[in-house]
């Protein structure tokens, strides 16, 4: 008999894949914030669009799934966070629509409102998903203003509805290191995927310049998560309190957390070494390995213990743990069948993925291809 | 705090979602429909080799692309939307909702998003083959992807598979098999997707009979009309069994619904179905709602009850029957479901305060009533009528669901006959001697955008006021969020999707009059 506690831990697992690889797939959002700055003119930006183009789905997909699952496996919290904070997911959902339509209509004649603005669409999607992610997930360590009644209805306890996450320095610390990691995986998945030696030199000197800042904004985060307070949940109790170190705690005393953690900052530290020194076209795997490992390690230190991974800072009794938040052991164990089938998923994405990236994209492809964005 | 949430954020959140939806489903029909056109004018290529199939694949399949990613795009909303404006609706029922979604996710949106990747930039990439499957898999992806959500859709309507803990104050699943067979969700699916294929063909056949109308593309439009109209014709004669099955399912889960779909007020034996019919107000009402009167009506006599009770003398309830009671008929007034759900949810709000309170005594007691069958069905079945103030609210908009009912179903008949002509021209050789059914073929392209959105209309406002059926009602559903967020999203969202619409609808039309690229 499977018990409930382990198809808890099992789907947040799950969930930390889900994220992993969502912020790995942003590097599109993270290529789109270039799409002003880096071509030198409108091939460049064409093949630059083109290159991204082939993969948007795959972020929306996973974005999609990412929210399914968390309906399905923790309701409580899709109902505690989406319905409090409003205004933070309405803004990335927004952003994450005039994305969808803004690759196939640019270039379409009579697209009435002219390239331009559809290249703005993707410029806002590609700066603001990633940020406001980032400060989303945030705040499963610096905790929202919410309650819950007997019924376990949410009030949010402002009327910002989630906007006040912005003017705490740590969220903000997140939301600008997720957008520059995005920027730097979407440098690396560029220089992997175009061939073209003048936009090549273009991103080799961008990639210095955003990897420099993203050390900055992840160290001092992961310097302010690990040596501040975080939000313990008593397993007998079931009261919720502030303590110093909890998620350095949680880092080191599981040993699978701890290698996770420190082997994708390694991969990451490599990956930008790889791009930035050596010019390799491969860094995109080493960052983008490397980023779900450090991305799921980051949720294990938020979900897994003792630790409430949606804590409420005005009402500590109506945070959210993994018990508390979960679907019936029945709905689980239903849903770990079905989550069986996602290395099936995985080989054949990788297969067509392969099978469209054979060849990099060069000015040849742009001129003759039928289907470009 | 149920008590007290303000009718106008109900109003705007049902306002904000039904906008979504009707948007989303603007773009999904065609996407489920014309992906299979695309499939089988490119297996005919690979089989024959004939570059013209080639030639039609590509260009249909353009129009399929500039469709598909506004469809994606409103379904992210519509997913989303049901956390941040159903907030409690998502926690009270996530953990039988949520796992369709998931299973969506994985299953087939993953599917669908991979290979549409592969039949977009795929053709001097990978083998014919494999482009080929790659379609099919797109086409197989974009109808599972309509199977989930629509299982998930159908609970609402007909909640099974599933029994309600009062320690979490949730239902919960306990049978995915019943979830999945649910007889609402199969009849719904199959309906859904057929009608999908529908407006998919009408399309094909508008579009291409526009091209003759032109004297331009002649081939690739009897080609396509040839598709199209076979394509078309069986779902179409699908789509009428199928709602014939669904009217039947309803009349059975949801008789609320479909006394309102035939304005039925006053039960009888022997019920004709209306075939045609005007709605007048008459000087009665139930409660604050007003009865209408049907005038200028053509019926088919018996049908109804036929359809209802599967005999000509059979009894079909009528609103007025379903709301004040009949005993005779066995059907309980909805004030005495009022009352035994008040009861039910008085008992589970005990329950909750004594375990607050830590009194074991009560908490034994009043946990044992959830076991007790009595409880369950006479009682807590009904939990979901305690929070109506007056039994009337049950009644959903009867012109609105009379109406839609009406067009779709007309629509729907005159798109068999529309693809029966369709074929016979086309395998005479004489589309184009016969200019009315090349301009009918063309307006009836909107008509079947209509009739799709007439469908929605019937099976989601017949359903008012319950977000799920006799468990919750819409107005516990919502999340606790103020009026004001929801009217600045509406409008956001409103004047995004009008311009976005705007715009498709301006590439789509340029695109087919560039036609094909040779």
């Amino acid at each position: 008999m499977i018990s409930h506690a382990f198809l808890q831990n099992y789907w947040w697992l799950i969930i930390s894949l889900l994220a992993g690889l969502l912020v790995f797939l942003m590097f599109v959002q993270g290529g789109q914030s270039f799409i002003f700055s880096l071509p030198h003119n409108d091939m460049q930006r064409k093949m630059l669009v083109n290159a991204l183009g082939r993969k948007w789905e795959f972020t929306f997909t996973t974005l999609v799934t990412f929210g399914g699952a968390f309906f399905a496996s923790f309701p409580l919290f899709y109902a505690t966070s989406f319905g409090g904070a409003y205004w933070v997911w309405m803004t990335i959902l927004f952003s994450f629509i005039i994305q969808a339509v803004a690759y196939q209509f640019r270039s379409k004649p009579s697209n009435v409102y002219g390239t331009s603005v559809f290249d703005t669409f993707l410029f806002i999607n590609g700066c603001l998903g990633p940020f406001l992610l980032g400060v989303a997930v945030a705040t499963f360590f610096t905790g929202s203003d919410f309650s819950l009644d007997l019924f376990n209805r949410v009030t949010w306890g402002t009327g910002w509805h989630g906007l006040e996450a912005l003017v705490n320095p740590v969220n903000l610390l997140l939301g600008f290191a997720v957008l520059l990691l995005a920027r730097v995986l979407g440098l690396m998945y560029l220089y992997n995927t175009i061939d073209d030696r003048d936009l090549g030199a273009s991103i080799d000197r961008a990639l210095v310049r955003n990897a420099i800042p993203f050390l900055v904004f992840f160290l001092a985060f992961t310097a302010c998560l690990f040596l501040g307070k975080g939000y313990r949940a008593d397993s007998d109790t079931g009261e919720v309190t502030l303590v110093k170190y909890l998620y350095l705690h949680n880092l080191i005393s599981n040993l699978f957390t701890l290698i996770l953690f420190l082997s994708g900052v390694v991969l990451v530290l490599v990956s930008l070494w790889l791009g930035t020194i050596r010019h390799s076209v491969k860094a995109i795997w080493y960052g983008g390995i490397g980023t779900v490992a450090v991305v799921m390690a980051l949720f294990f230190i938020a979900g897994y213990g003792e630790t409430a991974f949606y804590p409420s800072s005005s009402s500590p009794g109506s945070s959210l743990t993994l018990a508390k938040a979960s679907s019936s052991q029945f709905t689980l164990k239903t849903m770990m069948y079905v989550s069986f089938i996602i290395p099936f998923v995985v080989a054949y994405i990788w297969y067509a993925w392969r099978s469209l990236n054979r060849k990099r994209i060069n000015t040849e492809e742009m001129e003759g291809e039928d289907h470009t964005y | 705090m149920i008590e007290n949430i303000d009718l106008s954020l109900v109003n705007w959140s049902r306002a904000q979602f039904a906008l979504t939806a009707i948007y989303h489903w603007l773009f999904v029909p065609l996407t489920l429909g014309l992906s299979f056109i695309l499939a089988f004018m490119e297996s005919i290529y690979v089989r024959t080799g004939d570059e013209i199939w080639k030639k039609m694949t590509k260009f249909w399949m353009t129009l399929f692309g500039i469709n598909f990613a506004i469809g994606v795009a409103t379904g992210l909303i519509l997913e989303f939307e049901f956390g941040t404006n159903w907030s409690n609706y998502s926690w009270f029922v996530g953990d039988i909702f949520g796992a369709p979604l998931a299973v969506e996710g994985i299953l087939a949106f993953f599917m669908e998003s991979t290979f549409v990747a592969v039949m977009f930039f795929g053709w001097n990439k990978v083998g014919k083959k494999f482009h080929l499957a790659s379609t099919w898999l797109v086409a197989i992806g974009a109808n599972l992807s309509a199977l989930w959500i629509l299982v998930a859709n159908s609970w609402m309507e007909n909640p099974v598979g599933m029994v309600f803990n009062a320690d979490t104050a949730r239902n919960e699943m306990n049978s995915f098999r019943d979830v999945v067979l649910n007889p609402v969700a199969i009849d719904k699916f199959t309906h859904t997707v057929t009608s999908g294929f529908v407006l998919a063909s009408v399309f094909v056949t508008g579009i291409s009979a526009w091209f003759l109308l032109r004297h331009r593309e002649e081939i690739l439009a009897k080609k396509s009309i040839f598709i199209a109209g076979i394509f078309g014709l069986v779902s179409s004669l699908a789509v009428a069994i199928t709602g014939d099955r669904s009217a039947r399912t309803i009349a059975q889960v949801q008789p609320v619904k479909f006394a309102a779909m035939e304005a039925l007020y006053d039960g009888k034996s022997e019920a004709g179905l209306t075939v045609i019919g005007v709605l007048t107000d008459s000087d009665d009402r139930i409660g604050e709602k007003k009865v209408h009167d049907v005038k200028m009506k053509i019926m088919i006599p018996k049908l109804l009850s036929i359809m209802t009770t599967g005999e000509g003398s059979g009894y079909v309830p009528g609103l007025k029957d379903l709301v004040n009671g009949n005993p005779e008929k066995g059907i309980l007034s909805v004030r005495e479901m009022m009352e035994r759900g008040r009861y039910a949810r008085q008992v589970l709000t005990d329950y909750k305060m004594a375990k607050e309170i830590g009194d074991d005594a009560s908490v034994a007691s009043l946990g044992a009533k959830f076991q007790e069958q009595d409880f369950i069905n006479n009682y807590f079945r009904y939990f979901g009528y305690s929070f109506f103030d007056h039994p009337w609210q049950v009644i959903p908009s009867v012109p609105v669901t009379f109406y839609s009912f009406r067009i779709m179903v007309a629509l729907g008949f005159f798109f068999i006959l529309l693809f029966v002509l369709a074929i016979f021209f086309q395998r005479r050789d004489k589309l184009e001697r016969h200019r009315w059914f090349l301009w009918i073929s063309l307006i009836s392209v909107p008509l079947a955008y209509l009739a799709s959105e007439s469908g929605w209309i019937v099976t989601e406002m017949g359903r008012q006021p319950w977000i799920i059926q006799n468990l919750m009602p819409v107005s516990v559903a919502v999340s606790n969020i103020s009026t004001g967020a929801v009217q600045t999203t509406f409008i956001l969202f409103a004047v995004l999707f009008t311009a976005l619409l705007i715009a498709e609808v301006s590439i789509m039309s340029r695109q087919i009059k560039n036609g094909p690229k040779h």
